[in-house]
């Protein structure tokens, strides 16, 4: 019957070129793709690791409280004992790495409590808010409180 | 024989049932993290998620400027990987809110409504909503966009084109091409820092905890007991996203 296929040398032709292409391409997508793409999902595993190296700005309290326990006290019962330290100081990871690398800068006691305590309509009414010129004619709030326990009587 | 056979088929096609079955139950844990290197943190252990509770933000921004810091988000005022958004409700009008979003509310807010006008008015902070079945990660023509097995949907910045497929599927508007990079950036949850067992940036410096990161994967958290006592939603429940950002007593106007 092979009489019946005596034209049939472009076919294989055509068939070599395919199956070049295709190895072709298992070489190249070896090359390409990264050993971890797929690992987890389809993206790269170690875009994982990536993500995870970003240098730290904020230290977090657990870092603060190791110096400066000292602090935590005066602030017990004061009416701010839940804020982390650096919610008024700002970020200070250096600071905590190296205490003389950098020296944080203390707020200016007016407009970093008015930056909580102004009046605002969307504010939950239940927070403490403070109009400078009805509560206190203006004056500094640090002439009668005092920032780390604001409750008067307490610091 | 013929029973015989009819039985083989029967048997067999009943244990291909409860194999495939069983399969199907299986890959999704298979794909949700096998075990992996990174030193003291086992993936497969977390899964993120933030609560957020109305009746607790004062809309001071700390979140928004902390957040910059951390994250070395461009200053630009539209640039942001969370920020706080100011709703305003008229007496007469309950379900068209007004909503104003100064510089995401980088510097706080200054106070534009009158007491007694009898307006309703709240603060809804807004971050990437990590979720679970994220439609920017459905997008993303090249995996550089992805749900980590913890329940991050973080970014390979090294993969991305900056082709913004993402930016227009993500419902939140949580996505923006870094203008130095021209890929795309977002809220990372902090991944950096909560791998490495601390809070976010933006819980880190809320002062009256109105955000608060949580691990659902850790029956101790406190997370649980948040869901459990308050009443929550997602943002847009209806587009099946997923949304593991919490919000707690949300006013429906918040779309």
């Amino acid at each position: 019957m092979a009489h019946d296929f005596r034209d049939f040398e472009h076919l294989l032709r055509l068939a070599a070129i395919f199956v070049a292409g295709f190895v072709l391409f298992v070489v190249v997508r070896t090359i390409l793709v990264p050993d971890d793409f797929g690992e987890y999902g389809h993206y790269r595993a170690g875009a994982l690791d990536d993500n995870r190296q970003r240098p730290l700005r904020h230290a977090g309290m657990s870092a603060c409280v190791e110096c400066h326990d000292d602090v935590v006290k005066s602030r017990a019962g004061g009416g701010h004992e839940t804020v982390r330290c650096e919610a008024c100081h700002g970020p200070l990871a250096a600071h905590a790495d190296d205490p003389s690398a950098q020296a944080p800068e203390l707020p200016n006691p007016v407009t970093v409590c008015l930056k909580c305590h102004l009046p605002s309509m969307a504010k939950p009414a239940k927070f403490p808010q403070v109009d400078p010129s009805e509560h206190a004619d203006n004056e500094p709030c640090d002439t009668c409180h005092v920032a780390h326990a604001p409750k008067l009587g307490k610091g | 024989m013929a029973t015989d056979r009819r039985d083989f088929l029967i048997n067999g096609g009943r244990a291909l049932l409860v194999a495939s079955a069983s399969a199907a139950v299986a890959l999704e844990h298979v794909l949700a993290g096998t075990p992996e290197h990174a030193p003291g943190y086992t993936m497969s252990e977390h899964w993120w998620a933030m609560t957020i509770d109305i009746d607790r933000c004062i809309g001071c921004g700390n979140c928004v400027r902390a957040c910059k810091a951390e994250n070395d988000v461009p200053r630009e005022p539209f640039f942001f990987r969370t920020w706080v958004e100011r709703y305003h409700l008229t007496a007469d009008d309950v379900d068209r809110p007004v909503v104003d979003s100064p510089n995401g509310g980088f510097e706080g807010f200054k106070e534009l409504y009158r007491p007694g006008d009898g307006s309703k008015n709240f603060y809804v902070p807004k971050l990437c909503n990590h979720c679970a079945h994220s439609p920017c990660v459905q997008v993303c023509p090249v995996g550089a966009t992805f749900e980590s097995p913890d329940g991050v949907v973080l970014v390979d910045t090294t993969y991305c084109l900056g082709c913004r497929y993402c930016v227009q599927a993500c419902p939140y508007g949580c996505r923006f091409i870094d203008p130095r990079t021209h890929t795309v950036d977002k809220c990372t949850l902090c991944y950096h820092r909560i791998t490495q067992g601390l809070t976010t940036a933006c819980c880190e410096v809320c002062p009256t905890d109105a955000r608060v990161l949580g691990d659902l994967k850790n029956p101790s958290d406190p997370i649980h007991a948040f869901l459990r006592e308050h009443t929550i939603h997602v943002l847009k429940p209806q587009m099946a996203t997923g949304a593991k950002v919490y919000y707690a007593d949300l006013d429906g106007s918040v779309r």
